[in-house]
């Protein structure tokens, strides 16, 4: 089965058409604290940000926490260059999204049909919710909320993409000639736990743990923990190279400032497929609230990007019922066999179809 | 002064008999009474540790041994002699298996080094799950020859970190929430005895074993695990296990896990999969032309 199954977002004409001027921008830490608190289990004051301390007194950002939002990257080309909308238009603006998302419609055929059910099945509910903010893209810089313009890359990382693409292509064609065809998900190897965090279909839950010196981040997919010194030591020899790379962090404020470097430099590893040698990508997690934390990041590649670009994400406190529970991978990683077998019958039989999945998505980062 | 600082040992002594605890281990050399440093209220543990014996081989009595695949692994593949680290409820230095229980044992470790991924349905029948790169499960997770960090701060819940398999599991702090659903690494529920942290651990699946040995459990596995501080630089780790399917009573294993103190020191990545997947997958690649 598809473990992924995110389409691209699409501007919808009518919601475009309906949108006036530029409302005043709004920051979403004041929209947040505006908001009644919730009856949090905590002591601390939740009006004030600066009450959410440890016991050690570092901020605290303790909790589970859930980044879902249907607030897509980039802003849909549609409503043009406004980055905050009015109640009105988030509103419009939300159910577009939400039917994109939740394929809760009956045009198209059988199989589409069927194909909407499963995702409506994985699907987060809160996925289908545009942020507190009412943004039209989680690009809060540049100030059109897209992606900055590309580099032309170097001749290496050009062909490894061709390579990419077609070990991608070999399996929408259902026909991966082996498991390294496969996307680094797919193989079980990294899923959401490698920084940028974005929103996925499902699985958006975080969990941090603190002690003093130390922030733990969990993320639901795939059971590993990014353990960040706070404590000011120097990252690890520049020699050693990790999947999820080394992740430094300190305070500034109310602010924990994460920076991480020596990644793998193996395919589909850097966010985007970025230079590894030139990549740099700091990660800034705020607590607003009682139940609303900040994540921003902000990347950096002049081999990629034509200037650094930066996304805000809201993360909420999710209910203290609704726990984290253990993302196994690997060890029922059924697909694959799948996929290669069917792979495999598919030659034997002669039914080889290369343009049959064309339109097929697959879940490359 | 002197005195003074003496007579609160002594009631600190009569007060947390943390160091009984400790003494129950076999021949485990007598410390004096520790108190660790608090945080939040309660014994910081906070740290790397790693056990040092070499139950990931077998948790009892065993001698230095092949490995699977002597004429390719040579020593390399070899496995450390060892003492049991079974304290409590064993037969004749034995886990006390089920009599119709103990064949499985044997298969699994004729087994152990085999992966067969054709069939869903058969997907785990054969094989170590350490083998495969799976979860290990717990108490597995604590004897592997890898450190594991523990980040305890002042919420209800503590993370243990495991270098293998980037693993981790979370440890609820008096939860009386019931495991939801069976998972690899098992519902932790943790609660304070005076300096010992106390983890009741069930809701396990069926498919993790205790050792190379083949030492297994059914779902029915329930593990009480004790972590007591002993010293600033290690702490007494015992489990109880219990599964009335497998074993005809309760046994206890106990080892110390020593604190990691070289400067700087850090989990590092032992993703593994990566170094399974020719030998799960391989089978199903594209053959090349002759």
């Amino acid at each position: 089965m598809t473990k992924f199954a995110c389409s691209g977002f699409t501007a919808v004409g009518a919601l475009a058409a309906s949108l006036g001027l530029l409302a005043p921008q709004v920051a979403m830490a004041q929209t947040a604290e505006t908001k009644k608190p919730a009856a949090a289990k905590t002591s601390a004051n939740p009006t004030k940000p600066a009450t959410f301390r440890t016991p050690w007194g570092d901020p605290d950002l303790q909790g589970v926490w859930n980044d879902a939002t249907s607030t897509p990257l980039q802003r849909p080309g549609g409503v043009g260059s406004k980055d905050v909308l009015t109640d009105e238009e988030a509103a419009a603006f939300q159910d577009s999204l939400a039917y994109d998302l939740t394929r809760d419609r009956r045009d198209g055929s059988a199989a589409e049909d069927v194909n909407r059910a499963y995702n409506e099945h994985w699907m987060d509910s809160r996925r289908l919710k545009i942020t507190a903010d009412h943004r039209t893209s989680l690009i809060v810089d540049p100030p059109d909320g897209r992606i900055p313009p590309t580099v032309k890359i170097s001749p290496e990382r050009a062909k490894a993409r061709a390579q990419r693409a077609a070990a991608n292509a070999r399996f929408n064609a259902g026909l991966p000639a082996n498991y390294t065809d496969f996307s680094l998900p797919v193989r079980c190897i990294i899923r959401t736990d490698s920084p940028p965090y974005l929103p996925t279909i499902y699985n958006n839950d975080f969990q941090i743990y603190q002690s003093p010196g130390f922030v733990a981040i969990a993320p639901e997919m795939i059971h590993s923990a990014r353990l960040i010194p706070t404590d000011g030591r120097p990252h690890i020899n520049r020699n050693l190279h990790q999947w999820l790379g080394d992740s430094r962090g300190h305070w500034e404020g109310n602010t924990l400032v994460v920076e991480t470097t020596n990644f793998r430099t193996d395919a589909g590893v850097i966010f985007m497929d970025a230079d590894p040698a030139t990549y740099k990508i700091t990660e800034r997690f705020t607590r607003v609230d009682a139940k609303t934390l900040n994540y921003e990041f902000t990347v950096e590649d002049p081999h990629t990007w034509t200037r650094p670009w930066t996304a805000r994400i809201p993360w909420s406190r999710i209910d203290p019922e609704e726990q984290m529970y253990e993302y196994a991978c690997h060890e029922d990683n059924y697909d694959l066999v799948h996929f290669l077998s069917g792979a495999r019958a598919r030659e034997k039989a002669g039914t080889i179809k290369p343009q049959a999945a064309a339109k097929t998505t697959a879940d490359e980062r | 002064m002197r005195d003074l600082f003496q007579a609160a040992v002594v009631i600190l002594l009569a007060a947390v008999p943390a160091g009984a605890q400790n003494q129950k281990l076999a021949n485990a050399p007598a410390f004096p009474p520790y108190k660790a440093p608090r945080l939040a209220g309660h014994p910081d543990l906070n740290g790397i540790w790693q056990a040092f014996v070499t139950a990931n081989w077998d948790l009892a009595d065993h001698e230095a041994q092949a490995g699977p695949h002597p004429e390719i692994m040579g020593a390399y593949g070899a496995g450390p002699a060892g003492q049991s680290i079974i304290i409590e409820g064993a037969e004749n230095g034995q886990i006390p298996y089920l009599p119709s229980a103990l064949a499985k044992k044997k298969e699994n470790f004729e087994k152990r080094a085999t992966a067969d991924v054709s069939s869903d349905e058969t997907w785990h029948a054969a094989g170590d799950p350490e083998f495969k790169c799976y979860m290990p499960g717990v108490p597995r997770a604590t004897y592997m020859p890898f450190p594991f960090r523990i980040v305890q701060g002042s919420g209800p819940y503590i993370l243990i970190a495991y270098e293998f398999a980037s693993t981790t599991r979370t440890i609820r702090m008096d939860s009386k929430e019931d495991a939801p659903t069976l998972s690899w690494m098992g519902w932790s529920r943790g609660h304070w005895e005076r300096d010992t942290l106390v983890v009741d651990v069930t809701g396990f699946r069926e498919e993790t074993w205790f050792d190379r040995a083949g030492d297994y459990h059914s779902d029915e596995l329930h593990v009480i695990e004790r972590y007591t501080p002993a010293s600033p630089y290690h702490m007494m780790y015992e489990a109880t296990i219990e599964d009335p399917k497998v074993f005809s009573r309760p046994w206890k294993i106990g080892f110390p896990l020593y604190r990691r103190l070289e400067r700087d020191m850090q989990l590092l990545e032992f993703k593994c999969v990566p170094f399974t997947e020719e030998l799960l997958f391989g089978r199903f690649r594209k053959q090349q032309a002759p």
